[in-house]
């Protein structure tokens, strides 16, 4: 029965781990572009929820609420005015100024709030857990995954149900041929760094509830977001949960036999996927 | 007054230029055709008219306006759009979906709508839910067609749409020019098939190392003539 519960709660925390990535894998999938500061705006996002809930006594979910707007602005206007400027044939750019802005967010981050840990407030939610028979399970572990599978499901019915989306995928595959429908590839990569800005504030929100948080863990939720959205392939978002929940179980279960493997366990995981299927588990079938 | 002209159109890719003063004329309600080797610039002519390559501003004019300076996407609005040489569908969408993206972000009034081009080309329809990179070479050029006449644009650029396919598809793929031009639209078509070239165009234009070597109405020169202008020598 320890296995069983060992099973669920790494599937569980495989949804954080899809979270983190979600954002990541659209913005890699519709213009190529590696955000080495996807994790440090993940922590800003955090530290902004947790302003609005200090100043205005606000509840996390409340918050959220409110930073997701903000964000959406933040990411328009960050990939508008900065990262657009880094694309091209070029894959060094992007790379090189996403690597600064992780640390300048880093460092504004603990200029602005110090280095001390901290953590939303959550009240009865941390705590409350549904008993299903077998075993009990954490409400907050399986909001995060409800949350995850829902934006999934969201951004795939984005990508293939919307004009958008239409316009993001067709984008993705040719931008010189997309702007001869009239399409401008700046703003729809503006459009797509947004959106994945308010999957970077739910993941914040989840991350902030369930464990401390300072300045300089960014750089560690990065790499499960890259190693999720590696694992399940490129530009997959079904991919990406599905990395999320392998590396998620590979930690839990590294912890399970004995609790210094969980990172360990993760990263092997990782290894040994890449080893197996190098373009991960769902490539696209065209690049 | 022109629908589209080029004045003294140059162009460069680097340090190599391609286009040494081309002028070109495009009247309302006509076709006219581009011919000439490869190399010769009609390709980068069709990529400077349509925005994908930037020039000085008054160099390019359309109904009047100066357009030369503008990029695709802000051209596709004003009435022009483009079926690019190797037709450039989307592989990410469906027929349909490669169709519809023609109209992004605008509503357009006019003849052409997905009905209207499902009945032009009544294959498509079949194959609306395929993915538009899995249909045979004439049947892509049809929905590169179609995507560029979804936006019912006031000028056509077709560039190369007979290259690589076998004769009795690019004779379907011709078919349609007379019902896209009944539709109100004027057409640039750059062929490297002159007997297809002089077939559907009111006047000719033919180009070789960058420049116009050589204008006029189909019936007006004879083959040495075009012969002296594609390849620089007389037969």
């Amino acid at each position: 029965m320890i296995w069983l519960d060992t099973l669920v709660q790494g599937i569980l925390l495989g949804g954080l781990y899809a979270l983190f990535a979600a954002g990541l894998s659209l913005v890699f999938g519709i213009m190529r572009l590696v955000n080495l500061a996807h994790g440090d705006l993940i922590v800003m996002a955090a530290y902004l929820i947790l302003l609005l809930v200090t100043l205005l006594g606000l509840s996390p979910f409340v918050a959220a609420a409110i930073a997701a707007p903000l964000m959406y602005l933040i990411g328009w206007g960050l990939q508008k005015h900065l990262l657009n400027r880094t694309l091209g044939t070029d894959i060094l750019p992007p790379l090189l100024v996403t690597f600064g802005l992780s640390i300048a967010l880093q460092n504004a981050l603990l200029e602005g709030f110090s280095a001390d840990s901290q953590r939303l407030p959550t009240g009865e939610i941390s705590t409350a857990s549904v008993d299903l028979g077998v075993m009990t399970v954490g409400v907050l572990p399986l909001l995060t995954f409800g949350s995850a599978v829902a934006v999934i499901v969201g951004l795939n019915q984005l990508f293939y149900r919307t004009e958008l989306g239409r316009a993001f995928r067709a984008t993705s595959d040719d931008p010189t041929t997309a702007s001869l429908m009239g399409i401008r590839p700046s703003d729809i990569f503006a459009k797509a760094t947004a959106i994945a800005m308010l999957v970077v504030t739910l993941a914040a929100l989840y991350l902030g509830m369930r464990s401390n948080f300072d300045p300089n863990i960014g750089p560690a939720r990065l790499i499960y977001a890259f190693q999720a959205v590696i694992i399940g392939g490129l530009g997959s978002l079904w991919g990406t949960l599905a990395g999320g929940i392998i590396i998620g179980l590979a930690q839990t279960i590294g912890a399970a036999i004995n609790p210094e493997w969980q990172i360990l366990a993760g990263h092997v995981a990782f290894l040994i996927v890449l080893l197996l299927r190098p373009r991960g588990l769902f490539p696209r079938a065209f690049d | 007054m022109s629908l589209l002209t080029t004045t003294g159109l140059t162009a460069h890719y680097g340090d190599f230029q391609a286009l040494f003063g081309v002028d070109i004329a495009l009247n309302e309600g006509e076709t006219i055709a581009i011919i000439g080797a490869n190399g010769a610039g009609k390709t980068t002519l069709m990529r400077s008219i349509s925005g994908v390559l930037q020039n000085g501003p008054e160099m390019i004019t359309l109904s009047g306006q100066p357009i030369g300076g503008l990029s695709a996407d802000q051209i596709l609005p004003l009435g022009l759009a483009m079926v690019p040489e190797g037709r450039r569908l989307f592989p990410s969408l469906s027929v349909e979906e490669n169709l519809l993206i023609g109209t992004y972000g605008r509503k357009v009034d006019g003849y052409w709508s997905l009905e209207a081009i499902y009945d032009l080309f009544p294959i498509l329809a079949e194959r609306r839910n395929n993915p538009g990179t899995a249909l045979s070479g004439g049947q892509q050029q049809m929905v590169a067609i179609g995507r560029a006449l979804m936006s019912n644009p006031k000028v056509l650029l077709c560039d190369e749409i007979s290259l690589g396919l076998a004769p009795v598809v690019i004779k379907d793929i011709y078919a349609a020019v007379p019902k896209i031009q009944a539709s109100g639209a004027s057409l640039i078509v750059v062929e490297q098939d002159i007997g297809q070239a002089m077939k559907v165009a009111d006047r000719v234009y033919c180009m070789m190392e960058g420049r116009v070597t050589l204008e006029g109405t189909p019936d007006s020169f004879s083959r040495n003539d075009i012969h002296a202008a594609y390849f620089g020598v007389s037969a």
